[in-house]
Protein backbone atom coordinates (compact mmCIF):
# COMPACT_ATOMS: atom_id res chain seq x y z
CA UNK A 1 0.00 0.00 0.00
CA UNK A 2 2.94 2.31 -0.67
CA UNK A 3 1.39 5.45 -2.15
CA UNK A 4 3.29 6.74 -5.20
CA UNK A 5 3.51 10.46 -5.92
CA UNK A 6 0.49 11.79 -7.78
CA UNK A 7 -2.18 9.87 -5.85
CA UNK A 8 -2.62 12.41 -3.07
CA UNK A 9 -2.71 16.20 -3.30
CA UNK A 10 -0.24 18.64 -1.78
CA UNK A 11 -2.44 19.59 1.19
CA UNK A 12 -2.95 15.96 2.19
CA UNK A 13 0.71 15.08 1.66
CA UNK A 14 1.82 18.14 3.65
CA UNK A 15 -0.55 17.45 6.55
CA UNK A 16 0.56 13.83 6.67
CA UNK A 17 4.23 14.93 6.65
CA UNK A 18 3.59 17.23 9.61
CA UNK A 19 1.84 14.53 11.65
CA UNK A 20 4.47 11.91 10.81
CA UNK A 21 7.35 14.25 11.58
CA UNK A 22 5.82 15.03 14.99
CA UNK A 23 5.37 11.30 15.65
CA UNK A 24 9.00 10.59 14.74
CA UNK A 25 10.19 13.35 17.10
CA UNK A 26 8.12 11.95 19.98
CA UNK A 27 9.27 8.42 19.13
CA UNK A 28 12.92 9.52 19.30
CA UNK A 29 12.35 11.11 22.71
CA UNK A 30 10.66 7.96 24.01
CA UNK A 31 13.50 5.86 22.65
CA UNK A 32 16.05 8.02 24.49
CA UNK A 33 14.23 7.31 27.75
CA UNK A 34 13.58 3.63 27.26
CA UNK A 35 15.92 1.99 24.76
CA UNK A 36 18.46 -0.25 26.42
CA UNK A 37 21.56 -2.03 25.20
CA UNK A 38 19.56 -5.19 24.57
CA UNK A 39 17.14 -3.44 22.24
CA UNK A 40 19.89 -2.41 19.83
CA UNK A 41 20.46 -5.65 17.87
CA UNK A 42 16.76 -6.51 17.92
CA UNK A 43 15.89 -3.19 16.31
CA UNK A 44 18.53 -3.76 13.62
CA UNK A 45 17.25 -7.26 12.93
CA UNK A 46 13.63 -6.08 12.99
CA UNK A 47 14.30 -3.39 10.37
CA UNK A 48 16.20 -5.89 8.19
CA UNK A 49 13.53 -8.58 8.54
CA UNK A 50 10.68 -6.18 7.76
CA UNK A 51 12.47 -4.89 4.67
CA UNK A 52 13.22 -8.40 3.36
CA UNK A 53 9.79 -9.81 4.20
CA UNK A 54 8.07 -6.86 2.51
CA UNK A 55 9.65 -7.95 -0.77
CA UNK A 56 7.81 -11.26 -0.63
CA UNK A 57 4.44 -10.66 -2.26
CA UNK A 58 1.95 -13.44 -1.71
CA UNK A 59 -1.06 -13.90 -4.00
CA UNK A 60 -4.51 -13.01 -2.72
CA UNK A 61 -7.77 -13.27 -4.67
CA UNK A 62 -8.14 -12.15 -8.26
CA UNK A 63 -4.69 -11.41 -9.71
CA UNK A 64 -3.77 -9.31 -6.69
CA UNK A 65 -0.89 -9.70 -4.28
CA UNK A 66 -0.14 -8.46 -0.83
CA UNK A 67 2.92 -8.37 1.32
CA UNK A 68 3.83 -8.38 4.98
CA UNK A 69 3.81 -4.94 6.54
CA UNK A 70 5.61 -5.57 9.83
CA UNK A 71 4.37 -2.68 11.95
CA UNK A 72 2.40 -5.06 14.16
CA UNK A 73 5.40 -7.32 14.73
CA UNK A 74 7.62 -4.36 15.62
CA UNK A 75 4.99 -2.73 17.85
CA UNK A 76 4.04 -5.92 19.70
CA UNK A 77 7.66 -6.89 20.39
CA UNK A 78 9.17 -3.46 20.96
CA UNK A 79 6.29 -1.05 21.61
CA UNK A 80 4.38 1.39 19.39
CA UNK A 81 6.96 4.18 19.35
CA UNK A 82 9.70 1.74 18.39
CA UNK A 83 7.31 0.58 15.66
CA UNK A 84 7.05 4.16 14.42
CA UNK A 85 10.84 4.53 14.29
CA UNK A 86 11.48 1.20 12.58
CA UNK A 87 8.72 1.59 10.00
CA UNK A 88 9.78 5.18 9.27
CA UNK A 89 13.33 4.01 8.60
CA UNK A 90 12.14 1.20 6.32
CA UNK A 91 9.72 3.44 4.41
CA UNK A 92 12.35 6.16 4.04
CA UNK A 93 14.87 3.73 2.52
CA UNK A 94 12.22 2.13 0.30
CA UNK A 95 11.26 5.54 -1.03
CA UNK A 96 14.76 7.00 -1.39
CA UNK A 97 16.69 3.98 -2.62
CA UNK A 98 14.12 1.65 -4.18
CA UNK A 99 11.54 4.15 -5.47
CA UNK A 100 8.80 2.22 -3.65
CA UNK A 101 6.40 4.86 -2.34
CA UNK A 102 6.68 8.46 -3.51
CA UNK A 103 9.00 10.94 -1.83
CA UNK A 104 6.19 13.52 -1.57
CA UNK A 105 3.82 10.80 -0.31
CA UNK A 106 6.36 9.55 2.27
CA UNK A 107 4.63 11.41 5.11
CA UNK A 108 1.34 9.70 4.28
CA UNK A 109 3.00 6.30 3.97
CA UNK A 110 4.68 6.75 7.37
CA UNK A 111 1.38 7.93 8.85
CA UNK A 112 -0.55 4.90 7.53
CA UNK A 113 1.95 2.06 7.75
CA UNK A 114 4.13 3.42 10.56
CA UNK A 115 2.08 5.47 13.00
CA UNK A 116 -1.49 4.18 12.57
CA UNK A 117 -0.51 0.54 12.03
CA UNK A 118 1.87 0.49 15.03
CA UNK A 119 -0.58 2.06 17.47
CA UNK A 120 -3.59 0.07 16.30
CA UNK A 121 -1.56 -3.13 16.57
CA UNK A 122 -0.07 -2.38 19.97
CA UNK A 123 -3.26 -1.35 21.74
CA UNK A 124 -5.40 -4.02 20.07
CA UNK A 125 -2.83 -6.57 21.18
CA UNK A 126 -2.84 -5.26 24.73
CA UNK A 127 -6.65 -5.17 24.85
CA UNK A 128 -7.27 -8.64 23.44
CA UNK A 129 -4.44 -10.15 25.51
CA UNK A 130 -5.99 -8.66 28.67
CA UNK A 131 -9.43 -9.98 27.72
CA UNK A 132 -8.04 -13.47 27.29
CA UNK A 133 -6.33 -13.37 30.68
CA UNK A 134 -2.81 -12.94 29.27
CA UNK A 135 -2.63 -16.68 28.53
CA UNK A 136 -0.16 -17.98 25.95
CA UNK A 137 -2.91 -18.82 23.47
CA UNK A 138 -4.68 -15.58 24.21
CA UNK A 139 -1.55 -13.63 23.36
CA UNK A 140 -1.19 -15.42 20.04
CA UNK A 141 -4.85 -14.78 19.22
CA UNK A 142 -4.31 -11.14 20.21
CA UNK A 143 -1.28 -10.98 17.90
CA UNK A 144 -3.34 -12.26 14.97
CA UNK A 145 -6.25 -9.87 15.55
CA UNK A 146 -3.93 -6.91 16.11
CA UNK A 147 -1.92 -7.57 12.92
CA UNK A 148 -5.05 -7.99 10.82
CA UNK A 149 -6.63 -4.80 12.18
CA UNK A 150 -3.41 -2.81 11.72
CA UNK A 151 -3.31 -3.62 8.00
CA UNK A 152 -7.02 -2.95 7.49
CA UNK A 153 -7.03 0.38 9.35
CA UNK A 154 -3.84 1.50 7.60
CA UNK A 155 -5.52 0.76 4.26
CA UNK A 156 -8.63 2.69 5.32
CA UNK A 157 -6.46 5.68 6.27
CA UNK A 158 -4.88 5.41 2.81
CA UNK A 159 -8.37 5.29 1.25
CA UNK A 160 -9.39 8.37 3.20
CA UNK A 161 -6.31 10.26 1.96
CA UNK A 162 -7.13 9.28 -1.63
CA UNK A 163 -10.72 10.45 -1.17
CA UNK A 164 -9.75 13.75 0.49
CA UNK A 165 -7.34 14.35 -2.39
CA UNK A 166 -10.20 13.89 -4.87
CA UNK A 167 -8.45 10.92 -6.49
CA UNK A 168 -11.28 8.47 -5.93
CA UNK A 169 -14.74 8.84 -4.34
CA UNK A 170 -14.95 7.81 -0.68
CA UNK A 171 -17.85 5.40 -1.21
CA UNK A 172 -15.78 3.47 -3.77
CA UNK A 173 -12.25 3.61 -2.44
CA UNK A 174 -13.05 2.76 1.20
CA UNK A 175 -14.74 -0.60 0.51
CA UNK A 176 -12.25 -1.41 -2.25
CA UNK A 177 -9.17 -0.79 -0.07
CA UNK A 178 -10.76 -2.30 3.03
CA UNK A 179 -11.90 -5.38 1.13
CA UNK A 180 -8.59 -6.32 -0.44
CA UNK A 181 -6.64 -5.51 2.72
CA UNK A 182 -9.01 -7.63 4.83
CA UNK A 183 -7.51 -10.50 2.80
CA UNK A 184 -3.92 -9.23 2.91
CA UNK A 185 -4.37 -8.74 6.67
CA UNK A 186 -4.91 -12.50 7.08
CA UNK A 187 -1.42 -13.03 5.64
CA UNK A 188 -0.09 -10.37 8.01
CA UNK A 189 -1.77 -12.14 10.92
CA UNK A 190 -0.34 -15.54 9.97
CA UNK A 191 3.22 -14.24 9.52
CA UNK A 192 3.24 -12.06 12.65
CA UNK A 193 1.70 -14.77 14.83
CA UNK A 194 4.16 -17.37 13.51
CA UNK A 195 7.17 -15.16 14.25
CA UNK A 196 5.90 -14.31 17.75
CA UNK A 197 5.16 -18.00 18.45
CA UNK A 198 8.63 -18.97 17.22
CA UNK A 199 10.29 -16.33 19.40
CA UNK A 200 8.20 -17.40 22.40
CA UNK A 201 9.66 -20.87 21.87
CA UNK A 202 13.32 -20.06 21.32
CA UNK A 203 13.91 -16.64 22.92
CA UNK A 204 10.98 -15.87 25.22
CA UNK A 205 13.13 -13.21 26.96
CA UNK A 206 12.95 -11.04 23.84
CA UNK A 207 9.18 -10.79 24.31
CA UNK A 208 9.73 -9.35 27.77
CA UNK A 209 11.89 -6.40 26.75
CA UNK A 210 10.78 -2.98 27.94
CA UNK A 211 8.34 -1.55 25.40
CA UNK A 212 9.17 1.76 23.81
CA UNK B 1 26.20 -19.79 28.38
CA UNK B 2 24.38 -20.14 25.12
CA UNK B 3 23.12 -16.58 25.50
CA UNK B 4 26.56 -15.33 24.58
CA UNK B 5 26.11 -16.63 21.05
CA UNK B 6 25.05 -13.63 19.03
CA UNK B 7 21.49 -14.75 18.34
CA UNK B 8 20.97 -11.85 16.01
CA UNK B 9 23.56 -13.18 13.58
CA UNK B 10 21.12 -16.02 13.03
CA UNK B 11 18.15 -13.66 12.80
CA UNK B 12 19.95 -11.47 10.27
CA UNK B 13 20.81 -14.63 8.33
CA UNK B 14 17.11 -15.51 8.20
CA UNK B 15 16.31 -12.04 6.84
CA UNK B 16 19.00 -12.42 4.16
CA UNK B 17 17.56 -15.84 3.23
CA UNK B 18 14.18 -14.16 2.74
CA UNK B 19 15.82 -11.73 0.32
CA UNK B 20 17.13 -14.72 -1.66
CA UNK B 21 13.53 -15.88 -2.12
CA UNK B 22 12.41 -12.51 -3.49
CA UNK B 23 12.55 -13.47 -7.22
CA UNK B 24 10.10 -16.34 -6.63
CA UNK B 25 7.19 -14.31 -5.32
CA UNK B 26 3.92 -13.12 -6.85
CA UNK B 27 4.33 -10.31 -9.38
CA UNK B 28 0.64 -9.39 -9.36
CA UNK B 29 -0.20 -5.79 -8.46
CA UNK B 30 -0.57 -5.20 -4.71
CA UNK B 31 -3.77 -4.10 -2.97
CA UNK B 32 -3.43 -0.38 -3.64
CA UNK B 33 -2.29 -0.90 -7.26
CA UNK B 34 -5.24 -3.23 -7.83
CA UNK B 35 -7.70 -0.65 -6.46
CA UNK B 36 -6.01 2.11 -8.50
CA UNK B 37 -6.28 0.05 -11.66
CA UNK B 38 -9.90 -0.98 -11.08
CA UNK B 39 -10.97 2.52 -10.07
CA UNK B 40 -9.09 4.14 -12.94
CA UNK B 41 -6.65 6.35 -11.06
CA UNK B 42 -3.49 4.32 -11.68
CA UNK B 43 -2.39 6.79 -14.37
CA UNK B 44 -2.27 9.53 -11.71
CA UNK B 45 0.96 7.94 -10.46
CA UNK B 46 3.95 10.09 -11.26
CA UNK B 47 7.41 8.76 -11.93
CA UNK B 48 9.90 8.99 -9.10
CA UNK B 49 11.96 12.20 -8.94
CA UNK B 50 15.11 10.12 -9.39
CA UNK B 51 15.96 6.44 -9.68
CA UNK B 52 18.54 4.49 -7.72
CA UNK B 53 17.36 0.86 -7.54
CA UNK B 54 13.80 1.05 -8.91
CA UNK B 55 11.45 -1.95 -8.59
CA UNK B 56 13.94 -3.75 -6.35
CA UNK B 57 16.01 -4.51 -9.43
CA UNK B 58 19.71 -3.76 -9.20
CA UNK B 59 20.61 -1.77 -12.32
CA UNK B 60 23.13 -3.28 -14.72
CA UNK B 61 22.52 -6.89 -13.68
CA UNK B 62 21.13 -8.66 -16.73
CA UNK B 63 19.70 -11.69 -14.96
CA UNK B 64 16.44 -10.43 -13.42
CA UNK B 65 16.49 -12.93 -10.54
CA UNK B 66 20.03 -11.94 -9.58
CA UNK B 67 19.15 -8.25 -9.92
CA UNK B 68 16.30 -8.71 -7.44
CA UNK B 69 18.45 -10.75 -5.06
CA UNK B 70 21.22 -8.14 -5.16
CA UNK B 71 18.74 -5.36 -4.42
CA UNK B 72 17.18 -7.43 -1.62
CA UNK B 73 20.48 -8.30 0.04
CA UNK B 74 21.70 -4.72 -0.17
CA UNK B 75 18.47 -3.35 1.26
CA UNK B 76 18.36 -5.91 4.06
CA UNK B 77 21.94 -5.17 5.16
CA UNK B 78 21.33 -1.44 4.83
CA UNK B 79 18.24 -1.67 7.05
CA UNK B 80 20.12 -3.72 9.64
CA UNK B 81 22.84 -1.07 9.74
CA UNK B 82 20.38 1.81 9.98
CA UNK B 83 18.22 0.12 12.63
CA UNK B 84 21.22 -0.94 14.70
CA UNK B 85 22.91 2.46 14.34
CA UNK B 86 19.78 4.43 15.13
CA UNK B 87 19.01 2.34 18.23
CA UNK B 88 22.63 2.63 19.39
CA UNK B 89 22.51 6.38 18.97
CA UNK B 90 19.21 6.75 20.84
CA UNK B 91 19.74 4.27 23.68
CA UNK B 92 19.97 5.60 27.18
CA UNK B 93 23.51 5.93 28.35
CA UNK B 94 23.43 4.74 31.98
CA UNK B 95 21.82 1.42 31.13
CA UNK B 96 24.76 -0.79 32.15
CA UNK B 97 24.27 -0.07 35.86
CA UNK B 98 20.52 -0.47 35.67
CA UNK B 99 20.07 -3.81 33.95
CA UNK B 100 22.88 -6.23 34.55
Amino acid sequence: MHIPDGFINAATAGTAYAVSAAAVVVASKRARQRLGERHVPLIGVMAAFIFAAQMLNFPVAGGTSGHFLGAALAAILLGPWAGVLIMSAVLLVQSLVFQDGGLLALGANILNMGVIASFVAYYTFRGVAALTGESKRGRLAATFVASWLAVVLASLACALELAVSGTSPLRLVVPAMGGVHALIGIGEGIITTSVVALLAGVRADLLQLQKV
Amino acid sequence: MKKNIKWWYIALGVALLLALAAPLVSSSPDGLERVAEDSGFLEHARDALFNLIPDYTFPGVSNPALATIAAGLLGTLLMFGIGFGLARLLRKKNETQLHR
